[in-house]
């Protein structure tokens, strides 16, 4: 594998990472199931592409999809909680209105901003790489979050969205408001999600309607990784669990494309990724079994 | 004991990766398409095929290496990244999101893409006729210039060639640009009449009766969709009415001119031949496909007043009755 390979693999990893990062809130902590994801990533990427088009500040453009991503989980949540759809089914709706939406907002099926300032510019200009620049700035943005959500988990108000997760009756009758939990946890997630999709479009030079197909299934894969690489040790290993676990699919992803080596062709490329993802699921557990066995002899 | 499996794992991925064959002293050529179906397929081995014409065989000095992102924009991402640091001699991208990919991945590799509909409005070249930079290749917009020619050909006095198009469609108003600037270069006029619904365009066509001596249909939704009314003009003023796509010709336009995928990929083959021997792909025009299949139906020539010429009736891959 290359430098630019290698990087470009930890650098998708990373933007995913925010993707990991809001399945896990939606998941784990607060035990919805939200297919949001595969609507608000590609209306994250779609916000931010057209307002950079359109003359924006990056940064501005940046938040206005963070924004979009938290509204679009809004969406779901009040589906959900004011109208009693199924979460699964409310997250549906939700993420197939988005992809109209997203058509909307950009107008056509795909916004290119390979020739504009994005957050990332001025980076360039200071003597690194951009394969190498890239990732430490999509790095930044993920530590940040990181510290910022286990900052939040461990405050009143995410005690509460926790405990939300775990009990909602024993929860309400501490005299948690769920509804308000769930609604803000969901936005928060989907806010994420839409933050990842204008980092991607930012890194990547493209805003495409066909960014979001998947989004979930990638997200999840990286959270249950990361889980299995990073043992549960408080809430900031939790999170770094999810970035870790993102590298390491992509990082899979790369070792699959590069799988022809070995007699296998371009349309595997699917089965090899599900297939070394699996293995990386299974191997500790076997581990496991065989330590249990031999304590048991 | 899991993360140190982990890290084997990642030992293995890395030691996996490291195998990437290429040709001692040939030339290595990377192909990659946003997903793999018929028609993109077609454009794949066209650029292989005409690469063989042009002297470096696939296996014998040429190494050529195809990946597909199954339709996904991430993965796209990640092979163009792959690419880049592969560092081929030229990288030819398939289709717009493959094409953005790559050129975001890389600012000095050679890169010859194909089949971007918009390569300016993708922001992939800065130009058609001077890109500059590292990249060139083959649009897939309607062979428009082919199309002018086609009208000249069956009716020689043509100058002036009306257009009815919603203003809305994107498509469509890149398209027109295109056609403007066709018809600039054989000495046409083109006169627009725009329709921003479906209900518009019968009257826009009757406004441009008079005033021009052909109509062309482009690529537009709103148009193609309410055909019928347009093409009744046509027959009323005996105004032949020429399309973009042979769908129309099938509903009663004279006559297009349409590529087939395969030919695309042959032209951007040729070119990425000339990247081989050494051109600079920024000093390449991007190229529009060519087409050469000929549709054309005698009905409706005979209903709008034209006679069809023999050059053309030969030529014809298929003649609707």
């Amino acid at each position: 594998m290359s430098d630019i390979a290698f990087f470009g693999a930890v650098e998708i990893g990373l933007v995913y990472a925010l993707v990991a990062l809001g399945v896990f809130l939606s998941f784990r902590v607060l035990d919805f199931p939200d297919l949001t994801v595969d609507g608000s990533f590609p209306l994250g990427a779609a916000v931010a592409a057209t307002l950079i088009v359109a003359g924006a500040n990056p940064w501005a453009a940046t938040l206005a999809a963070v924004l979009a991503g938290a509204g679009a989980g809004l969406v779901t949540a009040v589906l959900n909680l004011r109208f009693h759809i199924l979460h699964l089914l409310a997250s549906i709706l939700t993420m197939i209105a988005l992809f109209s939406i997203n058509l909307r907002v950009m107008g056509r099926p795909n916004v290119a901003i390979l020739m504009q300032d994005t957050v990332l510019t001025p980076f360039y200009g200071l003597g690194l790489p951009e394969h190498i620049v890239r990732p430490l700035l999509v790095l930044a943005f993920v530590a940040v979050t990181v510290l910022l959500l286990a900052w939040f988990l461990s405050t009143e108000a995410g005690l509460a969205m926790r405990a939300t997760g775990v009990n909602a009756r024993m929860a309400r009758a501490q005299g948690i408001d769920t509804g308000r939990q769930v609604g803000f946890g969901i936005a928060l997630s989907n806010g994420l999600v839409g933050l990842a999709g204008a980092l991607f479009a930012q890194t990547n030079g493209f805003a495409d309607v066909t960014t979001g197909m998947g989004t979930i299934v990638v997200g999840l894969a990286a959270v249950i990784v990361g889980e299995t690489v990073l043992p549960l040790k408080g809430m900031v290993w939790a999170l770094a669990a999810c970035v870790v676990g993102s590298i390491l699919y992509r990082l899979a992803v790369q070792f699959a494309l590069s799988a022809d080596a070995i007699g296998l062709q371009a349309s595997d490329l699917n089965l090899v990724t599900a297939v070394l993802v699996a293995v990386a699921l299974i191997l500790p557990r076997l581990k496991a079994r065989r330590k249990t066995r031999r304590a048991a002899a | 004991m899991m993360r140190v499996m982990a890290g084997a794992a990642m030992a293995l991925a890395l030691a996996g990766g490291a195998v990437s064959v290429q040709a001692a002293d040939g030339k290595t050529v990377a192909i990659t398409a946003i997903v793999e179906h018929p028609a993109l397929d077609a454009v794949r081995d066209g650029v292989i095929a005409a690469l063989d014409q042009a002297g470096y065989k696939a296996g014998a000095g040429l190494t050529i290496e195809f990946q597909s992102a199954q339709g996904n924009p991430a993965t796209a991402a990640q092979i163009a990244r792959r690419f880049a640091g592969m560092k081929p001699d030229v990288i030819v991208p398939i289709a717009t999101p493959s094409a953005q990919a790559v050129a975001a991945a890389t600012r000095d590799l050679p890169v010859v893409f194909s089949v971007v509909t918009d390569p300016v409005g993708a922001q992939i070249v800065k130009s058609l006729d001077a890109p500059g930079a590292n990249i060139t290749g083959v649009s897939d917009m309607a062979p428009v210039a082919d199309h002018l020619a086609l009208i000249k050909e069956i009716v020689p006095a043509a100058t002036r060639v009306g257009v009815v198009f919603n203003p809305g469609e994107t498509n469509s108003v890149s398209m027109i640009k295109v056609l403007k600037d066709a018809a600039a270069k054989s000495g046409m006029t083109v006169v627009e009449a725009a329709a921003p619904k479906s209900a518009d365009v019968q009257t826009a066509a009757r406004s441009l009766v008079g005033k021009v001596d052909a109509v062309y249909v482009p690529l537009d939704n709103t148009v193609v969709s309410a055909l019928e009314g347009l093409l009744a003009v046509g027959v009323q003023s005996k105004l032949p009415v020429f399309s973009a796509d042979s769908d129309s010709v099938a509903r009663g336009a004279v006559a297009t001119i349409g590529f087939n995928y395969r030919q695309v990929g042959e032209q951007t083959g040729a070119m990425v031949a000339r990247v081989l021997k050494g051109e600079k792909p920024g000093a390449i025009p991007v190229e529009m496909a060519r087409g050469s299949d000929l549709v054309v139906n005698a009905k409706a020539a005979a209903a709008m007043g034209v006679t069809l010429p023999d050059s053309v009736t030969k030529r014809a891959s298929k003649i609707l009755p």
